[in-house]
């Protein structure tokens, strides 16, 4: 069929509705592939983050250790300073002590004469997990606990992955609503123009040749309806992104530049939206049409 | 050639219903270049006819022959481009309202995506013959029904059709246009073209002379 509108879709696909409907899934879209990516971005910084530190407690830091010669406390920093994988151990201040105490233990908690642990905080960069550190450390000053983080990890971890799966279910949901609208709207062309579809079938038509006239049509309303709300998230995409700059840690400009930053594979990511919209577009509407030509001779 | 063996069609106004019988232990043949006219009473079958040659049903029972095609065993595929080998010249006209009478007569030479030069030659030539040249752009509904129906006929054998079937195709056209349609249509007869034409004036099937099918409440009366 010649590439002109002889069944006169121009009018039974209305360039109105149809991707008015397309740019409202393709702004939520882009809101689902945002969260996704966001998510999974969040997840690999607070899982580094959490994962990587250790706190270590050591209960009566004065008294002397399991060989009897020196302090606890002074037995676990030397341990530490030569196990491999712990970096940068630090002892925590008596003023920082006291400002992690102050909510159960008031404001001058070390002057109470409790017997409080000091503590040790360190970062862990050992390949393995830092689970055997505990026993070493408890062999040298008995009663000391070690804090790996990773608890905490696989929370977070379990949270950003859910956060990620809702994301995709939202991202499924609404490529299906696509593919439905573009169906609904396939169909409803095909009713406008069912006689004229019937007396060209008549005349030879082939039923490929008729589809690719309506995918045709379809595919360019769905995929300029998938640019508009596309790009009509993008400034959502912009605040949102800056919102969550200090949670990821990308350091976005809090002025007006924000809009510029979004993260990379965002703006790598987002140009796919338009297309598969229009192969969702193409597809749903080459299987509506034969679906519905099959009812003819 | 076009053979029919035993054909039964069978209208159902539901699926699953045992409907009626429109046509029943048809057989006939018409050779290659054959002309035959297909006479009967309204309501006899005569559409119905037309409809299964050109493939627009399919029959309850029987054997069906298409310019040397059997019509049960071929895909949809097959099935229009065997269309494009039958020029039809329907009772309604069925033109394309959106289109003007050019792009309405040029369909199905655009179908078999011939070339844009010949079909304008084609084209202008056959609105000529039927005597639309200066109403090439106008739309079917800013013509008369005589006028419709020559862009029908028009639209028909534009493309050279190796078979023409025609439902009453002087229905709405004065005696000098019908006159002037028996022409084109023996004329493209000559050339080749198998012809079926059913109709009601017996004075036209009497001033050309040809074999004629005549049904009656579904049955083959007549065959020669």
């Amino acid at each position: 069929m010649a590439k002109r509108d002889d069944l006169g879709l121009r009018e039974a696909l209305s360039d109105r509705l149809l991707p008015m409907l397309v740019a409202a899934m393709s702004f939520l879209a882009a809101l689902g592939l945002a969260g996704t990516l966001a998510s999974a971005s969040l997840a690999r910084a607070w899982q580094n983050e959490a994962s990587a530190t250790l706190t270590i407690q050591v209960p009566q830091p004065n008294d002397p250790d399991a060989t009897g010669k020196v302090m606890r406390l002074a037995a676990v920093q030397a341990a530490l300073a030569q196990m491999p994988g712990v970096e940068n151990p630090q002892l925590m201040s008596q003023a920082d002590e006291n400002k992690l105490l102050t909510p159960w233990l008031g404001g001058n908690a070390t002057e109470l004469g409790l017997d409080l642990p000091s503590v040790i905080s360190a970062r862990w960069a050992g390949a393995s997990s830092p689970d055997a550190l505990g026993e070493s450390l408890d062999k040298i000053a008995p009663g000391t606990l070690v804090d790996a983080g990773a608890i905490w990890a696989a929370r977070v971890a379990a949270l950003t992955g859910s956060l990620q799966d809702c994301a995709a279910v939202v991202l499924l949901i609404v490529a299906a609503v696509a593919a439905a609208v573009v169906a609904v709207a396939a169909r409803a062309g095909l009713a406008q123009r069912r006689d004229t579809i019937t007396i060209v079938h008549g005349l030879g038509a082939l039923d490929g040749d008729i589809a690719a006239r309506f995918s045709s049509r379809a595919t360019v309303l769905v995929a300029a309806g998938a640019v508009g709300g596309t790009i009509a998230a993008l400034p959502v995409l912009a605040w949102l992104a800056w919102l969550a700059a200090p949670f990821a840690g990308t350091g976005i400009d809090a002025g007006g530049g924000a809009l510029f930053n979004l993260p990379l594979p965002l703006l790598a990511t987002l140009p796919i939206l338009p297309l598969a919209a229009a192969g969702i577009g193409w597809v749903t509407s080459q299987i509506t049409v034969r679906r519905w030509l099959r009812g003819l001779p | 050639m076009v053979r029919f063996e035993d054909v039964w069609l069978k209208y159902r106004t539901r699926p699953g219903t045992p409907g009626h019988d429109v046509l029943r232990g048809i057989s006939f043949e018409i050779p290659d270049g054959g002309f035959r006219w297909l006479t009967g009473p309204s309501g006899a079958g005569k559409t119905s006819l037309l409809k299964l040659i050109y493939l627009a049903e399919h029959p309850a029972r029987g054997f069906i022959e298409i310019l040397g095609t059997r019509a049960a065993h071929i895909s949809r595929r097959e099935a229009a481009l065997l269309r494009r080998r039958i020029g039809v010249v329907y009772q309604d006209f069925r033109l394309l309202p959106q289109l003007s009478a050019y792009d309405n007569v040029a369909l199905p030479m655009r179908l078999a995506h011939r070339g844009e030069t010949q079909i304008n030659a084609d084209v202008t030539e056959i609105l000529r013959w039927v005597g639309l040249e200066d109403r090439l752009n106008a739309r079917p509904d800013e013509l008369s029904g005589g006028a419709q129906q020559r862009i029908a006929i028009a639209r028909a054998v534009v493309a050279r059709p190796k078979l023409l079937v025609a439902d009453e195709p002087t229905g709405n056209l004065d005696d000098e246009q019908a006159q002037r349609l028996m022409l084109l249509i023996t004329a493209l007869n000559r050339l080749g073209t198998t012809v079926i034409i059913a109709t009601h004036n017996m004075a036209l099937v009497e001033r050309y002379p040809a074999p004629r099918l005549r049904i009656e409440a579904g049955r083959m009366v007549q065959n020669g």
